[in-house]
């Protein structure tokens, strides 16, 4: 097995066992098939967001309302992607946003992103999330799908030290190491995804 | 929290925490599932190493910690965040509410932060008129129910679903579910509208790069992203002790501080922060940070050649897990608002005398924290080192001051313990337990049957065993502790018979005291050394290989607490680690040295199991040679849970908090009586008073031996 693949496997691995979902696609186009499909197949598409189907305080409950589109949320995207993103979404009847993040503080369906790294040890995804809108998109959505180029998979932190050095002396950066779901286990200890951030990650590892 | 007035008080609230009987069942199924989680999150790498090297990177002297603040400052000032340092908990207050002054701020949401529960943040915002909305989980519930966290990591550990569903059911004003999964869901969505509405995000920080000016966040939840990026401030709170030079010596940490915590090789969200990022509310486009450095008291630390090495810390929290006492009473009396034995010392340190009086003593003395922690820190010994701090300020009680004066003069302590076999006379019964306690004992340890005075002590005995060696192999010379000398001599007598049938020449010194350990345990420091002088004289004519005893707190305390003790003495130096190195615990000694065979011992079909004496298996790090050595010796091993946890004997601890010492003992023995074995062997004399007392107490037919009457039990005779 070439160097790259053992990366990519064991990527893999430790990014399932903190419950990602981790998919292969061979194009852009492939990673917005699945995006789409992901939307459309899936609850997590409907427009109430989770957790607003329950007994909830008055201001709570009134800020649930406020959502009432299903919302694919992508910004940072390259023009021509999002282009065709856009367009794409714009047939299947999903709202498409790029900016404005805050406005949609109730929750957005899907955030898509992509990653400038992986770490196979830990699975982890890095992201520069150092625009606002992109950080929000990766926080706000109920499910976050992240485009990972097979080839930027590195073996441990380490690997990577210096590009995270010079990323974070770029002025105003934000840097985010993402690994599973969001996660507590703050009640009896018990596993529970999605308190703050999203319910589920997905991982499309792009063949470059 | 620790409010109590006196030791009395605060055995007190240990007990009510005894009889929470989910808090205990919840504590220890998280004790028996966070070592098998760790044990996977390590697996495959080099954890010392790693260890050692945290340890080095966090190596802080007041002004190495100055020059990083610097070095920190004016990197992340050039990125247009603000950098405070404050000297205490009231002026980082201070800062952080002049800041919500400032930018006319009214609601203010908090990620986690234990620097902000070190300086009551909460209350100082509160009494400025703002509202403050925990937003990590088990802090929001704990916070909405008034209380302090009772773990680093999971604050809310001591709550049950119920209690939780019951309070949301308050702050929704909606019936709610026990169901944890809907439970999760209701806060996401009730803190979603706070983190909205807030104009001030407040976080804590792991880590503080200073070649960047970059703070990392650790978190799982996510909340500290919602917190750092959705109100138009953002304000950290930071001890200077999360300073750290490069990023390299983030990633290190980030490798071991999840994992020693959670058992997870990483956390669901590290977030690297630096510089002033992007936030389109303000009117600059930019995001409004502050970073605010809290020394209270960590400069002198830094300054002090013991205690510096406690801002290696890197907040895990494994030392709590692994805890015994801990385990029983949980965090709110395992701590004030640091927690486990990092707590209790730095309650010390942060929050004064009156905090630290009475939890500084809760310590057993058992090592499982040393053993476990991520920077490798001796806390036991600072722990005790706190104690003696206190009794120094506060004063010695009666019965460390009356203890020191007698083992000080071993001939005095001698005789007293002679004296005391006469006086128990009437109250022995045949089978060497003491049939009532006499005076001197407390009513509270009728958990256990205390052994009597041995009519001979071990010493006195010698003189007519000592055997005849003739062409002998090696020389020992034979430590036999105050317990095997004066109430278990048959123990040694054992090892005495084992040893000379192995070609093992022996020698006794007359002039040996009791090690020491009790006073040094006690904080005695005066006495603790002069007994250790007394000691190393008193074995300093022999000619021996090994200095060989039976007892693993004696054993441990010879050999790595002497060096240490003596070490403001360099004239001893040479002396004490001659001494030392000689040191061997029997165990060892008759595996690792004697290398006996299976066909020295002959098999009575016996089934048996075992217990780890916290100083053997922690210690002196033996794990194996005993396990061994029940094989070899033709006994049938049947491991039993948790062996390596302790029995709750402690010496003087047992003395001081019973009612703990008793639960840690019940455990032991319902874990061994599980295990179907009809003896249980074990290493110390003092662990072997506490659980065959227990079992005796109990009526169990479980017998309780050391490890040297097995294998004598076991020898094949002469022909």
């Amino acid at each position: 097995m070439k160097q790259r693949d053992r990366l990519c496997e064991q990527f893999t691995r430790k990014a399932e066992a903190v419950s990602a979902v981790v998919a292969t696609v061979n194009s852009q186009d492939q990673a917005l098939d699945y995006l789409l499909t992901l939307c459309d197949a899936k609850e997590a598409c409907r427009i109430q967001v989770s957790g607003c189907e329950l007994p909830l305080s008055e201001g709570a409950g009134a800020l649930c309302e406020t959502k009432r589109e299903k919302i694919i949320a992508a910004p940072g995207l390259e023009p021509a992607l999002k282009d065709t993103l856009a367009k794409r979404c714009a047939e299947q009847h999903f709202f498409f946003l790029d900016r404005e993040m805050r406005e949609h503080g109730a929750g957005v369906d899907i955030g898509f992103t992509f990653a400038q790294a992986g770490i196979a040890e830990t699975g982890t995804l890095v992201i520069d999330s150092s625009n606002e809108d992109l950080r929000l998109a990766t926080m706000l959505s109920e499910y976050h799908v992240c485009v990972l180029p097979k080839s930027q998979v590195v073996a441990d932190s380490y690997d990577i030290e210096g590009q995270l050095s010079r990323q974070m002396q770029q002025p105003g950066n934000y840097t985010a190491f993402i690994t599973g779901a969001s996660r507590t286990a703050d009640i009896e200890r018990v596993l529970a995804l999605g308190v703050h951030g999203p319910l589920e990650l997905h991982i499309l590892l792009l063949e470059d | 929290m620790q409010d109590a007035k006196d030791l009395k008080e605060y055995r007190g609230q240990c007990q009510q925490a005894l009889d929470n009987e989910f808090l205990r069942q919840t504590l220890d199924k998280f004790a028996v599932a966070y070592r098998a989680g760790r044990d996977k999150a390590f697996e495959g790498m080099d954890l010392e190493k790693l260890i050692r090297e945290v340890a080095a990177s966090k190596e802080f002297d007041p002004s190495s910690l100055r020059k990083l603040f610097f070095e920190f400052k004016a990197k992340a000032e050039a990125d247009g965040v603000h950098v405070h340092w404050a000297k205490d908990a009231d002026e980082a207050n201070r800062i952080i509410c002049q800041i919500a002054d400032d930018s006319g701020s009214t609601k203010v949401i908090k990620a986690k932060s234990m620097t902000a529960e070190e300086t009551l943040l909460n209350h100082a915002l509160e009494d400025a008129g703002i509202e403050v909305t925990e937003t990590d989980l088990g802090e929001w519930i704990i916070q909405l129910r008034h209380e302090g966290p009772s773990h680093m990591v999971m604050p809310a550990i001591h709550l049950s679903r119920f209690q939780v569903e019951e309070l949301f059911t308050d702050v929704t004003g909606k019936q709610q579910s026990p169901d944890i999964e809907q439970l999760v869901k209701v806060a996401r969505r009730e803190l979603r509208q706070k983190f909205l509405e807030a104009d001030i995000g407040v976080t804590g920080a792991n880590f503080a790069v200073a070649e960047t000016g970059t703070i990392g966040l650790v978190t799982n939840e996510g909340n500290a992203r919602l917190a750092s990026t959705l109100p138009r401030v953002h304000v950290a709170l930071i001890g200077l002790d999360k300073l750290l030079p490069t990023l390299h010596d983030a990633l290190r940490i980030l490798k071991v501080l999840p994992r020693n915590a959670t058992g997870q090789l990483i956390t669901s969200y590290v977030t690297w922060i630096s510089g002033a990022n992007t936030c389109p509310v303000n009117p600059d486009g930019k995001k409004e940070i502050h970073f605010v450095f809290l020394d209270n008291g960590r400069t002198e630390l830094a300054a002090d050649p013991l205690f510096s090495k406690v801002l290696s810390c890197v907040r895990c929290g494994a030392c709590a897990n692994v805890c015994p006492v801990y385990r029983m009473v949980g965090g709110h009396k395992m701590g004030h608002i640091y927690i486990g034995a990092i707590g209790l010392i730095l309650t010390y340190f942060f929050h004064g005398t009156d905090k630290a009086k009475n939890l500084a003593h809760n310590c057993i003395n058992c090592e499982a924290c040393r053993d476990i922690c991520a920077a490798g820190i001796d806390l036991p010994r600072m722990i005790k080192e706190v104690q003696v701090r206190i009794m120094d300020e506060l004063g010695h009680p009666a019965p460390a001051v009356l203890m020191s004066k007698v083992l000080k003069n071993r001939k005095l302590f001698h005789r007293l313990l002679r004296t005391a076999k006469w006086a128990q006379k009437p109250v022995t019964a045949k089978d060497g337990f003491l049939r009532h306690l006499p005076m001197i004992f407390f009513k509270e340890h009728d958990f256990k049957a205390l052994p009597a005075i041995a009519a001979k002590p071990f010493r006195d005995l010698w003189p007519e065993i000592a055997p005849q060696v003739p062409e002998p192999r090696l020389r020992v010379a034979l430590f036999s502790g105050c317990v095997q000398d004066f109430v278990y001599p048959e123990q040694m007598q054992a090892a005495v018979e084992l040893f000379a049938a192995n070609q093992v020449a022996m020698s006794f010194p007359m002039g040996q005291n009791c090690c020491g350990l009790p006073v040094q345990m006690m904080g005695e420091k005066e006495a603790s050394l002069s007994i250790t002088r007394e000691n190393i004289k008193a074995f300093s004519g022999e000619e021996c290989d090994y200095i060989v005893t039976l007892c693993a707190s004696c054993a441990s305390h010879l050999k790595h607490s002497y060096p240490k003790l003596l070490a403001e003495y360099p004239e001893m130096d040479e002396e004490v680690r001659r001494f030392s190195a000689k040191v061997i615990d029997f165990s060892s000694f008759v595996h690792d040295v004697l290398k006996v065979e299976p066909e020295q011992f002959e098999s009575r079909g016996e089934s048996v199991t075992y217990h780890a004496p916290c100083h053997l298996c922690r210690g002196l790090d033996v794990h194996e040679a005993p396990r061994k050595l029940m094989e070899i010796s033709g006994l049938e091993y049947r491991p039993s849970a948790e062996e390596e946890v302790c029995c709750g004997f402690g010496g003087t601890y047992s003395a001081k908090f019973p009612e703990l010492s008793k639960e840690l003992l019940n455990n032991k023995l319902a874990n061994a009586e599980a295990s179907g074995a009809s003896t249980l062997l074990t290493d110390c004399p003092g662990c072997i008073m506490q659980i065959r007392g227990g079992f005796k107490a109990k009526g169990s037919k479980v017998q309780v031996n050391h490890m040297a009457e097995a294998l004598a039990g076991n020898l094949k005779k002469k022909q």
